[in-house]
């Protein structure tokens, strides 16, 4: 949980008491006391009911009718300073951010050109005439100005590298900028001493490093430049969420219209919206009927049809009609604003296959400052002539080629575009870790109803004994299941309805789980339910038994009704499987992952319905409570489980599962609920977030995978491992160059995830 | 000379692992929800906290660094990640933590910080 604190200003409503509440930044503020005084010289103004001060945030909420004005005076004439602030909206946060990375980029592109305006001429220089030595007194002299001009660039273009790395250090941590200062500090002090006491150097090692020290400096900051533009992109997936938010929205207050903020829309505020337009916040239609586009949120393309009573979504686009909703939920309470809160979250997050980098990236730089000091007692032991300048250029290169940045961003980028591309998709991954098993499932349990079916069943065929006519039937089996809250309960009622039959009344009513009902109707005592529950009461079937396994082999639910003790007949009902599940758990099935499907229903029923949707493997009559049993099963087995199901009535089995999907319909989804939420009702998410999990990791692992190979290859051969055997020793420019773009190629390989497109055949 | 040298280099690698993992820095204790956290040029100042264990507590942060880097803020044990705007308070409310260590770093690990509950 967090909160802001801005300078903005604009007052704000209650949104729940629909008392008007005023929040001011309070300025001078600093004790307990201070607290006191303002709180009371508020709560003197009239029409204020309440003040609370927070003094951690500077902060004094008031409620009441009060004018800011007036609130504002209080304070000032108690001593402190205040102004009126407003919660920040998402889009004014990220244009902010903007802001703020293009002044950062800007600072860093002319701190690279003022750096390797000085380096790249030096290089030059050195490349034409070769060594760059200190022989003759006009020689230091030009030296000596050239070593000020790169001291220059050094408090110009690295100012940030030293004055990090001093902070550092007095906190007794390192990190980049340690290795960024320490490497061109010893070059530029081993070239300043060669230039003003050449006589403490051998003959052979007096060369200066300037060109190092500015183009190390230059190259950098050129690196970070990129990395900031790159690491732009990778948040894309926010950035397109927070830009479905409409600035405005047109409420109707005592029978006008107007326009207002969005900010200031109020819970049950009536809201217009008209063709073209999108909806601002979250409601209930009201008056007039359309279609609203949500495929923004959910992936779904197609319109949605919206009338009374029907709920709408911040960000979605109205079609065709125009449309006056209820608002419901504003501001933070948004669906929308819950996405962008819960993608953003995730995509800072990560997943465990990041915790050796993060472990490693702990202890590195200390120990590559080690490593540069062993690398240059050895050159000092060991190397040739001059022992002095190689020790020198070894630690320097190998400070400089060290680059815990990219070891550091591995994974993180990965995960931000990753998680990103899941939400674009209509997939709301809760964190790094969901993603990381998400890509290792290696069987996914389907609950039947709702996931693999549409969850709506229909009445298909009413069987009746000779003594009942179809509609006693109906309106008998109506009237009972009248009290429950099964679906098929409600296809039952629903048929009734249809067919104007009116209902009786009920009593003594008793749902047995997973079997059926009793209750008395019309003063008979009924039955209701499946095979197993006639058979625990003795009812006798006789040859309706194999009626019901006819209409079971056909994919439909057979349910008995026993009236008095009696079988008076069976209704069953369907549930026809959604126009993609098959092609979705083919999809699945494709990529290795093990299929298995989870009901309540009898088998017959399950295995016809498996069937037709390509699925060999089932788990039929499970009760509520044993639906975890199942997923434990298929663990024991060694099996790395998903669960997806409507995440209400499966939640304990979607916890227990390795990875828990709650497959929502439309943007009503359970966000709480389930590692992996998928905003379309359609298993095709599910095939897609997987999918998309498995790139994610495939990813993060090449990412890794190099700045591993870098850091441990780049290391030796800075400090000159391959001299012995071929001569060869890095130049210290190298390696900056080298270090500035690892980082960079760590971001683009992780940007290259932006292109991923799942297949949805 | 050469023995020299190398006994000053054993000593400065002696010296690194002493200053950077040995060493216990002193600790800021958390008082009346007050504590301003200043993200700044590669480090959290503090960047050692004291908590008192069980009980809700607040931190602010201020980051004044524009680089990326310092953006967001982890505390994994507690499965928090933030991000920190520029130039602006914000407050992140912990929730009551048993008695241990609590690192909090930013995501490359070059910002890190210490919770020390008790």
């Amino acid at each position: 949980m967090a909160t802001e604190t801005t300078d903005s200003a604009a007052s704000t409503r209650s949104p729940d008491k629909h008392l008007p509440r005023q929040e001011l930044l309070v300025e001078g503020a600093s004790c307990a006391s201070c607290v006191k005084k303002i709180e009371t010289a508020l709560q003197h103004v009239p029409g204020v009911t309440k003040a609370e001060m927070n003094l951690a945030q500077r902060t004094v909420s008031i409620e009441g009718s009060a004018d800011a004005g007036a609130l504002i005076q209080a304070v000032e004439q108690a001593g402190y300073g205040a102004k009126v602030q407003q919660a920040e909206s998402e889009s004014d946060a990220l244009a902010e951010k903007e802001q703020a990375d293009w002044a950062y980029y800007k600072r860093l592109m002319r701190e690279m050109t003022i750096a390797l305006g000085l380096g790249i001429p030096l290089m030059i220089y050195s490349l034409v005439v070769g060594e760059m030595t200190v022989t003759t007194t006009s020689e230091r002299i030009v030296w000596l100005i050239v070593g000020l001009l790169t001291l220059a660039v050094m408090v110009f273009s690295g100012r940030h590298f030293y004055v990090g790395a001093w902070q550092s250090f007095k906190n007794h941590s390192a990190n980049m900028d340690t290795l960024i200062a320490l490497g061109t500090g010893t070059a530029w002090i081993y070239s300043m001493v060669v230039v003003l006491a050449p006589d403490v150097m051998p003959g052979m090692a007096r060369h200066v490093y300037f060109e190092a020290t500015a183009m190390i400096i230059g190259l950098i900051n050129l690196g970070l430049a990129l990395e900031l533009k790159a690491r732009g992109k990778t948040s894309e997936a926010v950035k397109r969420l927070i830009g479905l938010q409409p600035k405005t929205a047109r409420i109707i207050r005592d029978g006008y219209e107007t326009d207002i903020p969005i900010s200031q829309v109020e819970l049950h505020d009536l809201v217009r919206v008209r063709p073209g337009e999108k909806v601002p916040v979250d409601g209930e239609v009201t008056d007039g009927h359309t279609s609203i586009d949500e495929s923004m949120l959910t992936g779904e393309p197609m319109p949605v049809e919206k009338g009374e009573g029907d709920e709408v979504v911040a960000g979605t686009i109205n079609k065709t009609g125009s449309i006056v909703f209820k608002a419901t939920r504003v501001g933070k309470d948004t669906a929308l604003a819950q996405i962008i809160d819960m993608v953003k979250r995730a995509q800072n997050s990560k997943p465990p296959i990041g915790r050796l980098a993060d472990v490693i990236s702990a202890y590195f730089v200390p120990i590559i400052m080690i490593i540069a000091i062993v690398s240059a007692l050895a050159w000092l032991n060991f190397g040739p002539e001059p022992v002095v300048a190689f020790a020198m250029v070894s630690a320097t290169t190998v400070l400089i080629i060290a680059c815990p940045c990219a070891l550091g961003l591995a994974t993180p980028m990965s995960v931000m575009v990753g998680v990103g591309k899941a939400a674009e998709a209509g997939v709301l991954i809760r964190n790094g870790e969901a993603l990381q098993t998400s890509s290792r499932i290696t069987a996914m349990i389907l609950d039947k109803t709702g996931t693999i079916t549409l969850g709506s069943p229909k009445v298909t065929d009413i069987v009746t004994a000779a003594a009942m006519d179809e509609t006693r039937t109906l309106q008998l089996a109506a009237s009972l299941e009248s009290g429950s809250e099964h679906p098929l309960a409600q296809a039952i009622v629903e048929s009734a309805n249809e067919r104007g039959i009116d209902l009786l009344a009920m009593s003594q009513f008793n749902a047995i789980a997973g079997h059926g009902v009793e209750a008395i109707v019309d003063g008979q005592q009924l039955l209701f339910g499946n095979e197993k529950l006639m058979q625990e009461r003795s009812i006798t079937l006789g040859s309706f038994i194999d009626k019901a396994q006819h209409l079971a082999a056909d994919a439909k639910t057979p349910m008995y009704l026993a009236v008095n003790g009696t079988l008076a007949g069976i209704i069953a009902v369907a549930d026809p499987i959604k126009e993609d599940s098959i092609a979705a758990i083919k999809r699945l099935q494709r990529s290795g992952i093990r299929v298995v499907m989870l009901t309540g229903d009898n088998r017959a029923t399950a295995k016809a319905v498996a069937e037709k949707a390509g699925i060999t493997e089932f788990f039929a009559e499970v009760l509520p409570e044993d639906k975890s049993k199942k997923v434990q099963e298929l663990q024991m087995l060694g099996e790395v489980v998903g669960m997806t199901g409507d995440g209400i009535n499966d939640a304990p089995a979607l916890a227990i599962a390795d990875v828990g999907f709650a497959i929502g319909t439309g943007t009503d989804v359970a966000i709480e609920s389930a590692d992996i939420t998928l905003m379309r009702g359609s298993l095709h998410g599910l095939a897609d977030a997987i999918a998309i999990s498995k790139a994610t990791l495939r990813n993060i692992k090449q990412n890794l995978l190099g700045a591993f190979f870098y850091n441990v290859a780049g290391v030796p051969f800075a400090a000159g491992v391959l001299y012995p055997f071929f001569g060869l020793l890095l130049s210290p420019v190298i390696a900056g160059a080298a270090m500035a773009f690892s980082s960079l190629t760590v971001v683009t390989n992780a940007n290259r995830l932006r292109l991923f497109k799942a297949q949805e055949h | 000379m050469m023995i020299l040298i190398n006994l000053a280099g054993l000593a400065l690698i002696a010296l690194i692992v002493w200053w950077f993992w040995l060493y216990q820095p002193p600790q800021t204790t958390l008082a009346n929800d007050e504590l301003l956290i200043i993200v700044e040029n590669g480090t959290y100042q503090p960047a050692r906290i004291r908590l008192p264990a069980n009980q809700p507590v607040s931190l602010n942060f201020l980051r004044k660094d524009a680089s990326p880097c310092s953006e967001v803020l982890l505390i994994p044990d507690l499965h928090i990640s933030e991000t920190l705007p520029l130039n602006k308070r914000k407050r992140i409310d912990l929730p009551p933590m048993s008695k241990g260590e609590y690192a909090f770093h930013c995501q490359m690990q070059m910002y890190r910080g210490q919770l020390t509950v008790e």
